[in-house]
């Protein structure tokens, strides 16, 4: 049993279900990461949380007590809301005091707790200010001062990064991760973006219409996605899904793809298990970042197979130089190092990591060969 | 500053540019040329305005007519003049207002932040009573109004008023409430607060704009009908009842400097509203938007 759980929890609205028996338990302390595209149930299951949305079947217990019907206020939550939902008219110290005011908590210990979240935060200056007057950044401070006051058991986060610009969104990113690095609290956040997800959480629950895909840490997650929702949702540039055929070659299972001109290349597989599906269509995972220029290839993979192609676009993006090629009938992104040697149009030889390399069953698009 | 409006105007000649504003002040002289009718010619002793000058200013300046239409002019058959019924229209007029304003406040809140099923037909309903003509619910009124014991008196005309504004105070703050984020709400609920917590301490500070539009609405509607005034009054008649009285009375001479000094006194009261108000209504709009 966890800190925070959601058993076989499900949500309706009329006859429509938007969520289909979701089944996580979070540990204390633990930084879980709800993501997913639009509309895939992420904000609905917070809300339950939070208990601003009724649950239509299951439990959601938060340390050994199930809070269906609960009163948001009497959960020992704190919400920090995409929009902040600072109150207007009230200055930041009202706003962060607000929740200790309503619990009836004593003005000498509400002006304590205030005193030390400011401090932490580093916004004891702008306690007389109005929200109006505050900049997006400090706003975003004021909101997650307001919920720290409290000091709850649980955190929720909706989306709390998305009004930021993006420089300013990537500091509070780390600005959030050091937080729960010191103060060891437990965490749910919902994002759409992957990248939040991947550099915060310790776990992530990857979503889709109103299913879990995958729950994880970030590197399962990212390295050994369970299907192939998870594996191009996860990732950017995305994951590369070429299509191929598993064919044995000295007993060894290995993919054969075309390349641009058709022709047959071998890539061998580090799973022993493709063997099951020798002469059957596969759908083959590589990640950008596993196909280099040779030199730029990881050194401590056992598994680095050549792959001569023809490179149709090269796009320089500063830190890496991403190559576009076709594989398999389609486009195959490459990233390589900065100053590598190519040309659009030249023939070049790849180094495949295929170590890193994951499969996919066309038919029900789940991953395979373990 | 006059660059730009330049700039921005069909360009105009100075000649005709004399010309719109020769217009412009003819017309706002028009315009004011009642006031100005009602105003000189409640200075002036009646003689003055029988003599048959009526547009002149007077020869002997008097307070008589406004202090005879306060407090001795015949309204009906008592001498009283209009000060008992102005101390009626106040106490129908202030709880009325703010009673009706209160309640469409309460009113917009559920409608937008209480969601319920079947609350757009509630709204939709209460919309439907802004159309409803005074004079269909006339008969109805006076039963209810019979029933509870309230006819012909000030707490009678209150209920019919407020009864008869929510439809509009509740429009009002609907539509207000509707733009404010629910995200808020949301947090006041987290943070603990209670149903009418959250009205108190959350919306009502920011809804000073679209309460004093409520406010001007239902004090002027209120304060000029003759209607329900005249018909559910009893006792405790309205000014613009006794106005009516005095004006049209039928009997002995017409003072007519009287009965200008007593529509001036009636008017006087929405005019207060709106200079007072109005400024309060620019003031609110201005602070929101320079919030964002």
């Amino acid at each position: 049993m966890g800190f925070l759980d959601i058993r076989n929890v499900t949500k309706s609205y009329g006859q429509v279900e938007v969520l289909h028996r979701v089944d996580i338990a979070v540990e204390e302390g633990e930084f879980l990461v709800l993501v997913g595209p639009s509309g895939c149930g992420k904000s609905t299951l917070l809300n339950m949380i939070a208990g601003l949305e009724g649950i239509t079947g299951g439990e959601i217990a938060i340390k050994g007590r199930v809070v269906n019907g609960v009163h948001p206020s009497k959960r020992n939550i704190a919400m920090v809301f995409q929009s902040y939902a600072l109150y207007p008219n009230m200055t930041v110290g009202q706003n962060m005091t607000f929740g200790l005011e309503m619990h009836g908590v004593p003005k000498p210990a509400r002006d304590r707790a205030l005193a030390d979240v400011a401090k932490l935060l580093q916004i004891d200056h702008l306690l007389d200010r109005k929200p109006g007057q505050l900049s997006g950044g400090q706003r975003q401070r004021v909101a997650m001062g307001r919920a720290l006051v409290r000091n709850p058991d649980v955190f929720l986060f909706d989306e709390p990064l998305s009004n930021l610009d993006a420089k300013l969104r990537v500091d509070m990113r780390t600005e959030i991760k050091k937080l729960h690095q010191k103060l060891k609290t437990t965490i749910v956040y919902v994002t759409h973006d992957q990248i939040e997800a991947m550099t915060l959480s310790t776990r992530i629950a990857v979503m889709n219409r109103g299913h879990v895909q995958q729950l994880g840490t970030p590197k399962e997650i990212y390295d050994t996605p369970a299907n192939l929702f998870v594996a191009t949702f996860m990732g950017s540039p995305a994951m590369n899904i070429i299509p191929a055929r598993v064919v044995m070659q000295d007993g060894v299972p290995h993919a054969s793809v075309t390349d641009a001109e058709g022709t047959p290349r071998m890539l061998r597989f580090s799973q022993a298990a493709m063997a099951a599906w020798e002469g059957k269509d596969i759908l083959l995972g590589i990640r950008p970042e596993a196909i280099t220029d040779p030199e730029g290839a990881d050194r401590k993979s056992g598994n680095i197979q050549s792959l001569p192609n023809r490179v149709t676009v090269t796009e320089p993006a500063g830190a890496d130089t991403f190559v576009t090629m076709t594989l398999g009938g389609r486009d195959a992104i490459a990233r390589m190092r900065a100053d590598a040697p190519v040309a659009a149009g030249e023939r070049y030889e790849f180094a495949v990591n295929m170590e890193k390399a994951v499969a996919f069953d066309p038919a029900t698009e789940l991953r395979i060969g373990g | 500053m006059s660059a730009v409006t330049q700039d921005t105007a069909v360009s105009t000649g100075r000649a005709m540019r004399v010309l719109i504003y020769l217009l412009l002040v003819l017309f706002a002289l028009f315009y004011l040329l009642p006031l100005y009718v009602m105003g000189i010619n409640s200075v002036k002793p009646l003689s003055e305005i029988t003599g048959g000058n009526m547009m002149a200013l007077p020869q002997v300046w008097t307070l008589d007519p406004w202090r005879s239409a306060w407090s001795t002019a015949q309204i009906g058959v008592e001498p009283t003049g209009l000060k008992p019924y102005f101390l009626n229209s106040i106490l129908m007029v202030v709880p009325a207002v703010a009673i009706s304003t209160i309640v469409g406040a309460l009113n917009g809140y559920v409608l937008t932040k209480w969601r319920f099923r079947g609350d757009s037909w509630v709204f939709g309903l209460m919309l439907f009573s802004c159309f409803i003509p005074f004079q269909i619910v006339l008969i109805p009124m006076a039963v209810v109004l019979g029933k509870l014991g309230l006819a012909g008196s000030v707490p009678g005309l209150v209920l019919v008023h407020v009864v008869y504004g929510i439809g509009f105070t509740t429009l009002y703050f609907r539509n207000y409430y509707a733009a404010f984020p629910t995200e808020l709400v949301r947090a006041a609920q987290i943070d603990g607060a209670g149903f009418f917590q959250i009205f108190w301490r959350i919306l009502l500070p920011v809804s000073g704009p679209i309460a004093v539009v409520s406010v001007i609405w239902q004090f002027t509607n209120i304060w000029n009908d003759f209607l329900f005034g005249a018909s559910f009054g009893g006792t405790s008649q309205p000014m613009t009842v006794a106005l009516n009285n005095l004006v049209q009375s039928s009997t002995g001479v017409k003072e007519y400097n009287v009965h200008f000094a007593g529509a001036i006194l009636a008017a006087l009261p929405t005019l207060f509203v709106y200079i007072v108000a109005g400024r309060y209504f620019v003031r609110g709009l201005m602070a929101g938007s320079v919030k964002g």
